[in-house]
């Protein structure tokens, strides 16, 4: 039972990381992007071919899987994504669509069609026990991390002048752009640190949901689940709709397999019929 | 009757704005020289291409799906994700009904249309959430889904993921048998597909359909004009997810199979990109789509066989990028600027 949870709130927490920069850039640009899984799964193969290729070990990969979407999510933002922004939502949902599409033919093209298997260093391998319940060392390492993350990224919205101008854009553009602040510049920053978390995710994520170039179609859904279902006002919506959903996936294929992915669907369907803005809708 | 035209020009204005308004829905509803051309071609593409029936078969039925979604997208400005749903409800439902009912075309075809309607009015109402486009996004998005689980699970009466076997279909009213070469099927689906254009076409003609173009342009406004937003949204798109139904039992009844395969979410994002190569919004981008759609599939799977989606998605992307407005102006803008040059 307990396992479960745990297992659940890793998840969970795994989908926050994911869906983080999603949050954000759709709060602040209103931004439709379906392509958020294609920088997941760009930080998914930068760990999986650094390890199985070049021999690093898996902590050493993790930056690079931080540090190249980061790097093609600036690129695609200042050379794509900025046209976009004024755009109908159906012109932007198409254009991520589009990218979705390129990214899974071409890493199928480039790298195969074949999962991707990373074999973890020993000391994540196998389970402990605290009070007889026992707990995967990689789900807590994944806990460790990702609340780490979470915390700094709090700290970074909450206490920064970047976060205090991040607010600001976010709430309101138009009086943010009149103080002068470079909303623009924001954003890309927003956009690049986003797509990082985004990778870090899915170079973290490859024990528990697999790499394949199906990914991103595979992630979408979640991510946008996490984003649709906690708001965009701020990260808290999207972090307890993270652990909610990662609980409810895990719970739901542990006790009623026979439902299958049905749960976190009706659960979405529901808590969206009750809370259409999201769980914490911005103040109006 | 001159003297209170001098005296209140506002009273007498009313009737002839009431006529011109009659005469100006009359002018849209008529059809136009094009049209008749590309449905006369249409027509014609039966009887020159006779080998291409399966093909061509296919291609209308595609086209049938983006124009119910067009309807949608284009009329009411509500964007989905999970229009393949309705596509893929229509194509059980025929399927199931020649299985345990009956083998009859027409009678699989209309309770697949009723079915599909059913579950486009039973599910409107979640597009109605003080929607914005993400929610409805989702909403589309989670329905479809849930729908292809339930597929999926329902083994006993879907087959699964093996398909439904023992599809047979009779004679098209009694006479007309379903050939190897698509004949019959071609003939049967560009009718009912032309009959679906019609009452499409009369629907958005009507004053129905322009309360719907106000809608898509400014919801607010026409509200407060006294439009009833949520009960006309809700019209609209059990119509489209009818006719989405239709098209998918049309697939049913001419392949004679069903897998998962019609619920996929290839279905609704392909469906998608169909309608948005035609254009959105005058009824023809669907149906011009799937012809332009499987002709670049064509080609692009003879140049890379796994990877056509690259270049669809090439495609795709290039077309937002230049923006779809700006495409379709493009042969107007060129005329101009040849006209100007002849000027000078």
């Amino acid at each position: 039972m307990l396992t479960i949870l745990i297992d659940g709130i890793a998840y969970g927490m795994l989908l926050f990381v994911m869906a983080a920069g999603l949050a954000v850039t759709l709060g602040l640009m209103n931004f439709v992007n379906l392509a958020h899984g294609a920088f997941a799964m760009i930080g998914g193969y930068v760990t999986a071919l650094a390890m199985n290729r070049l021999g690093m070990p898996f902590l050493l990969t993790l930056p690079f899987a931080f540090l190249v979407p980061a790097l093609v999510g600036v690129v695609a933002e200042r050379l794509l994504y900025a046209r976009l922004y004024r755009r109908s939502h159906l012109d932007q949902v198409l254009f991520s669509i589009a990218l979705v599409f390129m990214a899974m033919a071409g890493t199928d093209w480039l790298l195969g069609s074949g999962q991707q298997l990373i074999t973890l260093p020993g000391w994540l391998q196998g389970r402990f026990e605290v009070f007889g319940v026992g707990i995967g060392r990689y789900r807590a390492f994944l806990i460790v991390i990702c609340a780490a993350l979470v915390v700094g990224l709090q700290l970074i919205l909450g206490r920064t002048r970047f976060g205090a101008r991040l607010r600001a854009a976010v709430d309101d553009q138009r009086a943010a752009r009149g103080l002068g602040i470079n909303v623009g510049g924001i954003f890309a920053a927003t956009f690049a640190v986003g797509s990082g978390l985004a990778g870090l995710g899915g170079a973290l994520g490859i024990e528990m949901m697999g790499l394949d170039p199906t990914f991103p179609l595979k992630i979408m859904v979640y991510v946008l689940i996490v984003v649709t279902i906690g708001g965009t006002a701020s990260l808290t919506g999207p972090f307890i709709a993270a652990l909610l959903i990662g609980t409810a996936d895990v719970a739901g294929k542990y006790y009623l397999p026979e439902l299958g992915a049905f749960l976190i669907y009706l659960v979405m369907i529901l808590l969206l019929i009750l809370r259409p803005q999201g769980l914490i809708a911005r103040a109006r | 009757m001159s003297d209170t035209t001098l005296s209140h020009p506002a009273t007498a204005a009313r009737p002839d704005a009431g006529q011109r308004a009659s005469r100006d829905l009359l002018r849209r509803g008529r059809l136009k020289p094009a049209e008749i051309v590309f449905w006369l071609a249409t027509a014609a593409s039966f009887f020159l291409l006779p080998d291409r029936h399966l093909l061509l078969s296919e291609i209308v039925i595609l086209g049938l799906f983006a124009l119910s979604l067009d309807l949608i997208i284009g009329y009411a400005g509500v964007v989905s994700l999970g229009h393949g749903a309705f596509f893929g409800l229509g194509a059980y439902v025929a399927g199931l009904v020649s299985v345990h009912l009956t083998g009859e075309p027409l009678t699989g075809l209309i309770l697949a249309a009723l079915a599909a309607g059913i579950l486009g009015l039973a599910t409107g109402p979640l597009l109605l959430l003080r929607a914005s486009d993400l929610t409805r996004l989702m909403v589309t998005l989670g329905v479809a889904m849930l729908l292809l689980e339930a597929a999926n699970r329902a083994a006993w009466l879907t087959g699964g993921a093996d398909g439904l076997q023992g599809v047979t279909i009779n004679p098209l009213l009694g006479r007309f048998e379903f050939d190897l070469f698509g004949t019959t099927a071609y003939a049967y689906c560009l009718i009912v597909t032309f009959a679906l254009f019609l009452l499409a076409r009369r629907v958005v003609t009507s004053p129905y359909g322009l309360s719907l173009l106000a809608i898509r342009d400014n919801a607010l406004r026409a509200r407060s004009m006294g439009i009833p937003v949520g009960p006309r949204i809700l019209g609209i798109y059990a119509f489209s997810a009818l006719i989405a139904g239709v098209a998918g039992a049309l697939l049913t009844q001419t392949t004679m199979f069903v897998s998962l395969d019609v619920l996929a979410f290839h279905r609704s994002a392909d469906v998608l990109l169909v309608l948005v190569l035609g254009g959105v919004g005058y009824l023809y981008g669907g149906l011009i789509g799937a012809i332009a759609f499987k002709l670049l599939q064509d080609w692009f799977s003879a140049i890379t066989p796994q990877y056509w989606m690259f270049w669809m998605g090439l495609v795709l992307m290039v077309i937002v990028l230049i923006g779809r407005d700006n495409l379709n102006a493009l042969p107007r803008t060129l005329m101009r600027r040849l006209r100007r040059e002849d000027r000078a």
